[in-house]
């Protein structure tokens, strides 16, 4: 890895972390925002309760500002790719071309018909057509957002292709493989029913502020029903999706679990830490990154048990994930960085074949990258050849183990809120809860916080590779200068505040005037 | 027939947009912000690299391989 430019690298990261941390804010709130616009419409039209019109008008105008700021923000990532990650963009080949594609005409379509029809076609169609496009905004809306899970799931997991050692392109083998990876399907739930989550607790948090300021009651009390039987139906499925996420990271990414529980040495009976603090030791080196406990909260065997429903199971630590433990069939980083490098030794090989014009050692070295046992025990390691040192295996400790906490705990108490919330509202106590309608209102940036989180503990605890074991990110960035990185970077700073000032403004005057 | 529904398609986008209150101030910003994103950053800050500096497909795979094989 030497002669990288890690102030590039880092300002190309922070680039991207910054875009995709700001069009987050948009995009949560309109996956969820568009079914409870949905279902509330749906008693409307089965009902003809003109009430029910008017709520979801009320809520469809809020829809509409938060899609109107947030779209086309996520178009800058794509920029990002050519310009600043062409090493990555290059080498993931048409896995990204096909997802990303299919997400551009659903968007375009989704944005160019439906949208309209929901927002200009009040009393110009009829009621049961201007219901079936909100349902087709809300569906279409979601699947756009599967598209983009799909090839991030790849980066994580990749899985249905094949390296191509002659254009370094990776090709897309089983179109169906890529589409419905465990890894894919998890995280799609996990990462939707969040926004469900954040979208119900937005509609309760404005809702309140109704209720505290005694206006629009009706509107708030129904809002807030519909919202906390959605939220509380979207939790489940969050904490369900969460608890086989942990499976699925255990299995592909045991270093990313190791870190987010701050684990070092494995063990049989391995506890779920509930919260903790971590101190950086005086004998902290960046090869070991060994962080420890100032306190922690344990509940025994409990992480054993989550990831592989035994409680006696042996969850491996970041040291035996680097040193390797035979007793349990783990290989040594050394081992896969040497494995990695074989790989990369065949591919410089068949490079200068190419150029000598040996066409007999060409093709030999060729058939390597398409033979199954070449595949599965070196070019899976490709990555690791870059890794001079095993400890940069090991991703940030603190970042992952907090955000984690953060996300999880948040995502529980957002579940007991929603059971509150749902039971003021059937005994019609709700307006003398004051507390809990304020609780309510701060809920909503918590919300935010834990979906933020969610992405760190994706995004982080995956380092130091882009492609899981395939491409790590020092060697993703293009060969530019660190200063245009860093004048974009504070170009999309100010535009995405700007944005994102537009929206608060423009959201709070429209709360503030209430529903027409 | 065709005519006609496409005369109705246009009429329903032009109603709905002169109809609109708050959304003309939302059209302002996604315009600007379009203008933003694909005009000036798009063409001024974001070339793309490999289409940029290469000129066939064949020098992009050497390109890469040569970055991917660097020791």
């Amino acid at each position: 890895m030497d002669g990288i430019d890690i102030s590039l690298i880092n300002w190309s990261r922070g680039q991207f972390a910054l875009t995709a941390i700001y069009h987050w804010l948009f995009v949560p709130l309109t996956l969820g925002l568009s079914f409870i616009i949905a279902f509330m419409e749906t008693i409307y039209v089965k009902t003809g309760n003109e009430e029910w019109k008017k709520i979801t008008k009320f809520w469809m105008k809020l829809f509409g500002i938060n899609f109107a700021i947030g779209v086309a923000t996520g178009i800058i990532l794509e920029f990002e790719f050519g310009t600043n990650w062409s090493n990555y963009s290059w080498f993931v080949g048409d896995i990204f071309g096909a997802p990303l594609a299919i997400e551009g005409i659903m968007a375009f379509f989704l944005e160019a018909t439906f949208i309209a029809v929901m927002f200009f076609g009040w009393d110009k169609v009829s009621k049961r057509f201007h219901l079936a496009s909100t349902w087709l905004v809300a569906a279409g809306a979601n699947l756009s957002g599967l598209w983009i899970l799909v090839a991030n799931a790849w980066m994580q997991y990749p899985v249905g292709m094949q390296f191509n050692p002659e254009t370094a392109r990776n090709e897309m083998l089983n179109f169906w493989d890529v589409f419905l990876s465990p890894v894919a399907i998890n995280k799609f739930i996990h990462t939707i029913t969040s926004g469900f989550v954040l979208a119900s607790i937005f509609v309760i948090g404005i809702s309140s502020w109704f209720l505290l300021k005694k206006r629009e009651i009706s509107l708030a009390k129904r809002s807030m029903l519909i919202s906390a039987i959605f939220g509380i139906t979207s939790s489940i499925v969050l904490i369900l999706s969460g608890d086989s996420s942990t499976r699925l990271i255990a299995d592909i990414q045991p270093m990313k679990l190791a870190a987010i529980e701050g684990l070092y040495e494995g063990e049989n009976g391995t506890g779920l830490i509930l919260f903790g603090t971590l101190k950086k030791p005086e004998n902290y080196t960046e090869e070991n990154k060994i962080w420890e406990y100032n306190f922690k909260i344990e509940i025994p065997k409990l992480l054993s048990y989550m990831t592989y429903r035994n409680s006696d199971a042996f969850v491996p630590g970041m040291n035996d994930l680097i040193k390797g433990n035979p007793e349990y069939n783990i290989m040594s980083a050394q081992e896969k960085i040497e494995r990695g490098r074989y790989a990369r030794d065949v591919l410089a090989d068949l490079k200068k074949a190419k150029e000598t014009g040996n066409t007999l050692k060409y093709e030999e070295l060729r058939e390597k990258f398409y033979d199954t046992d070449f595949k599965e025990n070196y070019f899976r390691y490709f990555g690791y050849c870059f890794l001079n040192n095993p400890g940069s295996l090991i991703p940030n400790v603190p970042l992952s183990f907090y955000s984690f906490r953060i996300m999880v705990m948040l995502g529980f108490y957002f579940f007991i809120f929603f059971i509150i919330i749902l039971i003021g509202v059937f005994t019609a106590k709700i307006d003398n809860w004051r507390w809990l309608l304020r609780l309510a209102i701060l809920s909503i940036p918590l919300s935010y916080i834990a979906s933020q989180a969610g992405w760190v503990v994706s995004e982080m605890g995956r380092q130091p590779w882009v492609i899981q074991d395939l491409l790590p990110t020092v060697i993703a960035t293009s060969h530019i200068d660190a200063s245009t990185v860093q004048i974009t970077f504070w170009i999309f700073a100010a535009l995405f505040t700007v944005l994102l000032i537009a929206e608060l403004k423009i959201m709070f005057r429209q709360i503030k005037i209430g529903p027409e | 027939m065709t005519g006609n529904t496409f005369r109705k398609i246009f009429k329903f986008y032009i109603d709905g947009f002169k109809n609109m209150t708050y959304g003309k101030t939302l059209w302002v910003i996604i315009l600007i912000k379009l203008f933003i994103i694909f005009v000036i950053l798009k063409l001024f800050f974001f070339p793309d690299f490999l289409k940029k500096n290469f000129s066939s497909d064949d020098e992009r795979s050497n390109y890469i391989i040569e970055q991917l094989t660097k020791q």
